[in-house]
């Protein structure tokens, strides 16, 4: 350290400690942008993306003893042609045998049914977070969800007791009296019901707190100025305005729901067949890659309109937050 | 279109009369609005503190004043949206205060316009009359009316968000005004246009009251908005009337020095009041070197602390001294503000006091006129001062 | 406003907050019941957190599970930040809407697809390159990073957005370049999202059943898939004793972290209210 050479800006440290830290800095400063983008996008397309193209591939597959337990689409033929086998009988499988069609009809009746009933539930919830003062707002916030911080498996486990013939609800209602024997739930479609919508709650409230949140007061005061009653105003104001709430809700409950596997696992039925649970026996029971792979892309084919509103509602509402600052 | 016609007068009420309203040409009707020793408080914060107030049939009131004064709480009592703590709200002199906002023959215009954002312009306008069952075709009749008056028939299918600030503003009138209202309510109507817009858009409230001869409430923090549209004005300070008079008489009458102050700017004194005479009274002010005399009777104590009041434009500075021995004082002039019509002078008295001086420069030329630093004498005629209490 | 006097609202919401909360309550006071059965008290007791502390298979899980958590956490915030930085920063780049698109889809994508077709990823890799060398805590990592980025990405995005750009734009007004914008002002401004992030992550992973399922090894059994092979055996009370031991701990996690936000924010505010940023350089 020269008198007189130390007078630049970044002077006190010797220059060879630096050197490393100075070319970073110099690369990170010219090729930050692409860093920061190209990483994630890399990861993404490999680990997302690829994978549905392997999946989209094997579904066409057929089933072989070996590992992996699948044949080969293009195979070398002895007189140098490759040869592409596409096997449609996974696919042609799955609308022979009613159980495939049953699950998906099931899926998506008890998924939507308990969409309505998380609405029903939540709805409310939100309405009231939004209008309550500013003091309670945060503590009811934070209790919608604390509960998504624990475990989501031991949260289903929870209502086996509850749900249980011999269990505590059926115990208390016997006790008061109100029922005589003992209501079937665990092992049924409401068991499913209330296991997704329990489950799913945070994710229907949150959305629509957001919208409840953003509504302008006087425009319910604007209604009722004009002579609108406070029902008729919910119905022609707060409902059409909360729409992006209740259909991002809807969709972060309704999407995840059509592919469950561990609600109807633990409190549905034996016979209550759903997607998530077939393809999964599929899978581990019947070791049938091929077919549990068809019955994937079946199901994101019946998936991808929900997706695609969801991620709708996502782009616009990110549009709207950037165009608002 | 007169709407003074269907007024249920209550028996074992006296008659309330319009007040004369200098300069107004309008034919006033009886009270519409009665507000009866109303009180609102929030908490331990008391934002109306006891107000009674007429609003008569046809008139245009202002409710001026700062933020916090209760203005706006005394606007939304009137719409329904506060309940009064204590008093009553009278509307067409049947009692209104337990009855909801959307049960009120009156409509209100927000601040924020609060216009419904999924409804084209049409759909706003109409709103009001589809929840009163209007037949489609009257409805339709009556939007377009609206639009005109408005001056927005090429804009009835855009959303609120696709329309300019002033265009936004005037479908909030129109929607307000399209169920022909008892009395039009607008809270800090033109308090989100700017400048240029916001004067010419006051006109048009001025017309539009006048045409249709529905009965305006304007809240407004605008004391030059006030001065421009109302037939009166009510000041409002720390949840009271302070005064309600004709824009004139507020200005050149003020009741009290918070009145003064607030309508328009003003050299204020303190002083004794030395001669309480039924034509004349003579305060001796310290602050300057002679007393004030002042032309009228006033209804003050002898000895009393009094306040005179002197708008600047009343003030004129000359270079002789004056040869009486009251309503003058010398001083140095301090400094100039030129605002193209007029011109300010501030001149500082020997107390230290500063006097502001408004005097309307007729000449183009500023040659041989009083400048900078300048010894001058402030004096003014008997009749300028104005006597407040506190 | 008139909030108190909402009955319908006010009734509704206590009924939801006991939905959401009376199970879990319950699961914590038959964790201390003597008895076997789940459904009939016989008494006090903590036994069964003794019996879940020597149960080996339990523990070794939890250990994995852990490890699996912390790393996917920090990958994924690392991931999830980047990804938040160009959703929110870098406008209009070719292949946004693909991006966004993948960035959005795991958020609602069923965990069976996910599982499985990471699944099939890791097996034609392994036949192609070799890697990765069997299933195990390394495709489990792998396979949370990926859907818990998405995760991470929403939390920081909010915070970007709503993030006072003019102190980066001063920061570079007064010499520093860009890398170091974004180490100095940026990371410690929208640092409490990172820790949400974070946190989120972690649980994310913990939480995660069916994925591991799928891609998981002979000897990588995480936690969720020991709980629900005995779960499925019917309610025990040992793991209503570890089910309280994860409520407990997410509770006070989650308190302590938001409380730490407060403070923070509070401080953040603060000193910007007072126009007292530190300048560095």
């Amino acid at each position: 350290m020269e008198a007189g050479t130390g007078a630049s800006a970044g002077g006190g440290a010797a220059p060879v400690r630096t050197h490393w830290r100075t070319r970073l800095s110099v690369y990170l400063n010219t090729n930050g942008r692409r860093l920061v983008l190209g990483v994630p996008y890399l990861w993404l397309l490999l680990f997302f993306l690829l994978p549905f193209a392997i999946v989209l591939k094997i579904s066409f597959a057929e089933f072989a003893i070996g590992v992996p337990p699948y044949s080969d689409l293009l195979e070398l033929t002895q007189d140098g042609y490759f040869r592409l086998t596409l096997a449609l009988s996974n696919y042609a499988y799955l609308f022979d045998d009613p159980q495939y069609v049953i699950a998906y009809t099931n899926s998506l009746r008890i998924a939507a049914v308990s969409t309505a009933f998380a609405l029903l539930v939540g709805f409310p919830m939100a309405y009231g977070i939004a209008k309550a003062p500013k003091g309670p707002r945060t503590i009811l916030l934070f209790l919608v969800v604390l509960p998504f911080w624990t475990s989501f498996l031991i949260r289903v486990y929870a209502w086996i007791g509850i749900l249980k013939s011999n269990g505590l609800l059926n115990n208390l209602l016997i006790s008061l009296g109100i029922i005589d024997d003992p209501l079937v739930i665990l092992g049924s479609d409401w068991g499913v019901y209330i296991g997704i919508v329990y489950s799913y709650l945070p994710f229907m409230v949150l959305p629509l707190y957001a919208t409840l949140e953003k509504l302008d007061p006087s425009l319910l005061e604007a209604a009722h100025d004009l002579g609108c009653r406070p029902w008729k105003a919910f119905l022609t104001i707060t409902l059409p305005l909360a729409l992006p709430g209740i259909v991002a809700g809807s969709m972060l409950v309704f999407i995840p729901a059509v592919g469950e596997f561990v609600i109807p696992e633990l409190l549905g039925g034996a016979d209550t067949f759903m997607i998530g649970r077939v393809l999964w026996n599929e899978f581990f029971l019947n070791r049938d890659w091929p077919v549990a792979s068809a019955v994937a892309m079946a199901m994101l084919i019946l998936l991808v309109a929900p997706i695609m509103i969801f991620q709708h509602i996502q782009a616009k509402q990110a549009d709207g937050e950037g165009a608002g600052r | 279109m007169s709407m003074a016609t269907q007024v249920k007068a209550v028996s074992d009420r006296p008659v309330k009369t319009p007040p004369e309203i200098p300069g107004c040409t309008k034919k006033l009707g009886p009270p519409i609005i009665e507000i009866e020793k109303v009180v609102k408080r929030f908490g331990d914060f008391v934002a109306v503190n006891g107000v009674s107030l007429d609003v008569f049939e046809g008139e245009f009131l202002c409710l001026l004043g700062g933020s916090g004064c209760g203005k706006t709480t005394l606007l939304r009592m009137m719409a329904g949206f506060e309940q009064p703590s204590e008093g009553r709200v009278l509307i067409d002199g049947k009692d209104m205060t337990d009855v909801a906002p959307y049960d009120r023959p009156v409509n209100m215009m927000f601040q924020s316009y609060a216009l419904f954002p999924h409804m084209s312009v049409e759909r706003n306008i109409e709103f009001g009359l589809r929840q009163d069952g209007m037949p489609k075709a009257e409805r339709e009749s009556r939007v377009a009316e609206m639009l005109a008056m408005v001056q927005l028939e090429r804009f009835a299918k855009r959303k609120p968000n696709q329309l300019s600030g002033g265009q936004r503003q005037r479908v909030a009138l129109a929607r307000a005004l399209a169920k022909h209202p008892r009395v039009l309510l607008l809270d800090e109507p033109l308090s989100a246009l700017d400048k240029k817009l916001r004067e010419r858009t006051q006109l048009d409230l001025v017309n539009i009251q006048e045409k249709t001869g529905i009965t305006f409430v304007v809240v407004t923090h605008d004391q030059e908005e006030a001065m421009t549209m109302a037939d009166r004005v009510a000041i409002m300070d720390e949840g009271w009337i302070e005064q309600i008079d004709a824009p004139q008489s507020m200005y050149e009458y003020p009741n009290t020095r918070f009145v003064a102050e607030f309508f328009g700017s003003v050299n204020m004194f303190e002083g004794t009041l030395v001669e309480d005479e039924p034509d004349h009274v003579i305060i001796e002010a310290p602050e300057l070197e002679t007393p004030i005399y002042v032309g009228h009777g006033v209804s003050g104590r002898e000895g009393g602390t009094v306040w005179a009041a002197l708008r600047p434009e009343k003030v004129t500075l000359i270079t002789e001294k004056p040869d009486r021995d009251s309503n003058w004082s010398s001083g140095v002039v301090k400094d100039i503000v030129y605002l193209g019509s007029t011109s300010t002078y501030i001149v500082e008295l020997a107390s230290g006091k500063q006097v502001r001086a408004t005097l309307a420069n007729h000449d183009r030329d500023m040659e041989g006129r009083v400048t900078w630093d300048d010894k001058v004498f402030v004096t003014w005629t008997d009749n300028a001062p104005v006597v407040v209490s506190s | 406003m008139n909030w108190r006097r909402d009955w319908f609202t006010l009734s509704w919401m206590a009924f939801g907050f006991a939905f959401l909360y009376v199970p879990i309550l319950l699961l914590v006071i038959y964790s201390f019941n003597e008895g076997r059965l789940v459904t009939v008290w016989a008494g006090w007791s903590t036994k069964w957190y003794g019996e879940l502390l020597r149960d080996e298979q339990i523990m070794g899980a939890a250990w994995i599970s852990l490890r699996v958590a912390v790393m996917n956490a920090t990958f994924a915030t690392v991931l999830g930040t980047l990804a938040a930085l160009a959703m929110v920063r870098f406008g209009a780049f070719r292949g946004r809407t693909l991006f966004s698109g993948m960035l959005s889809a795991p958020l609602v994508m069923p965990d069976v697809i996910t599982g499985l077709s990471s699944l099939l990823l890791f097996v034609a890799m392994e036949q192609l390159i070799g890697w990765p060398e069997g299933r195990g805590i390394t495709t489990i990592t792998i396979a949370h990073v990926t859907f818990s980025t998405a995760y991470v990405a929403v939390v920081i995005q909010s915070r970007l957005v709503g993030m006072d750009r003019s102190i980066e734009e001063a920061a570079m007004d007064l010499g520093a370049r860009p890398a170091k914008v974004f180490l100095v002002i940026t990371i410690p401004v929208i640092a409490p999202a990172l820790v949400a992030g974070w946190l989120l992550a972690f649980t994310l992973s913990l939480d995660d059943l069916v994925i591991a399922s799928f891609v998981s090894g002979p000897a990588s059994s995480t936690l969720p898939m020991v709980v629900f092979s005995s779960v499925r055996l019917g309610v025990s009370p040992e793991i209503n004793a570890l089910a309280t031991i994860l409520v407990v701990v997410a509770s006070v996690a989650i308190l302590g972290a938001g409380w730490a936000m407060n403070r923070q924010e509070r401080l953040t505010k603060a000193l910007t209210e007072k126009r007292e940023i530190p300048v560095e350089g």
